[in-house]
């Protein structure tokens, strides 16, 4: 299974939990799982045309995954996923 | 108070005076940023860059309304602005433009520029790819303060810079430290590493033409040199030591009856 944090934003549609366990094999496979477990989720992370919304960061064990592949990446029992929102930073 | 933790000394002596809890990330400011929104969500803290974050980034504003008053109430032609998360940039951009709402001046006309260095520049790497979104970075650059690899703000960086006609650039850091030298030696300001970024992009904007002779410019050099001596100690020269004799002032300035001259 996968540990997967959730934002606030997103908690309404997890029903208030922070953080939820997944079954997956890549970060494409976590959010079609995750939005079979929480309908609605998946329209949050992705457009229209599935890609991952500009100011989505997902993170696999703390690396960004576009340092890694991406939606692609792979993920393994264990791992952990953040979903944090693109709101931070100075100057 | 959350900070990376190879951040230069004389900033981590700056706050620690205050007396706050300053915790040290292992990490750079991505992994920061990263960490703090979590603890935000999870435990309810309000930091003032990401869940309180209008106040930081409405407050940026100031330095468009400085300017403008500054100027006699017009607005500069080009201004240039140091990046890591594209706030500044954004929020000068918005601040000229409230100044016209209000009726403070008639049009805003400024072209606006922003300034990243290159080892991390993902804004204007972006900029100049003619791109709208950016790509994220491992930072590694002197240029400390704007080391975001993952800039929150890139996009409104972008989409100002381009509504307003202006450009973007980056530069190495030894260009950065000769800025610092060159800001320091011909107007008497000593600026840390990102004043650095933008007065090295100010002269890289100049020499392309992109701004001109004539065009009433400011650049926004936001720190002060104290706080990152490491980036020049190596840049600059030593001091003479000297014996307190008129003697060894002569002899080592070569004046004087013991200078070997004249006198």
């Amino acid at each position: 299974m996968i540990k997967v944090r959730i934002p606030t934003p997103l908690r309404p549609l997890t029903k208030g939990q922070g953080e939820v366990e997944i079954a997956a094999g890549s970060i494409l496979d976590l959010i079609e799982n995750l939005n079979a477990a929480h309908p609605g989720i998946k329209a949050r992370l992705c457009d229209d045309s599935g890609e991952l919304r500009r100011f989505v960061n997902i993170y696999v064990n703390e690396e960004d995954i576009r340092f890694l592949k991406g939606k692609d990446t792979s993920l393994k029992a264990g791992d952990e996923v953040s979903i944090v929102p693109a709101i931070a930073g100075g100057r | 108070m959350f900070i990376p933790g190879d951040l230069e000394a004389a900033k981590v002596l700056g706050n620690l005076i205050y007396k706050p809890n300053v915790v040290e990330v292992e990490g750079n400011y991505d992994d920061v940023n990263r960490l703090c929104s979590e603890i935000a969500a999870e435990h309810g803290w309000a930091f003032v860059n990401i869940n309180v974050r209008p106040y930081y980034a409405e407050g940026s504003k100031t330095l468009a309304f400085e300017t403008v008053e500054q100027l006699g109430w017009r607005t500069p032609d080009q201004v240039v602005i140091p990046m890591a998360s594209g706030s500044l940039l954004t929020k000068i951009w918005k601040g000229l433009h409230e100044m016209k709402a209000v009726g403070l001046i008639n049009d805003v006309r400024t072209k606006i520029n922003g300034a990243q260095a290159e080892g991390c520049s993902p804004i204007s790497t972006a900029f100049k790819a003619g791109r709208d979104f950016f790509k994220p970075v491992k930072p590694k650059t002197i240029a400390k303060s704007l080391a975001i690899g993952n800039p929150a703000d890139g996009y409104y960086a972008l989409k100002a810079t381009a509504e307003s006609q202006g450009s973007m650039d980056m530069v190495t850091d030894d260009e950065v430290v000769e800025s610092i030298k060159l800001l320091a030696q011909t107007e008497g300001i000593f600026a840390e590493t990102a004043g650095g970024v933008t007065i090295g992009v100010l002269q890289k904007l100049v020499k392309n033409g992109t701004i001109k002779k004539g065009d009433v410019t400011v650049a926004y050099v936001t720190g002060n040199g104290l706080k990152t001596q490491e980036a020049v100690v190596d840049a600059v020269g030593r001091p003479f030591r000297i014996q307190p004799s008129l003697v060894a002032f002569e002899k080592t300035f070569k004046v004087g009856k013991n200078g070997g001259g004249d006198a």
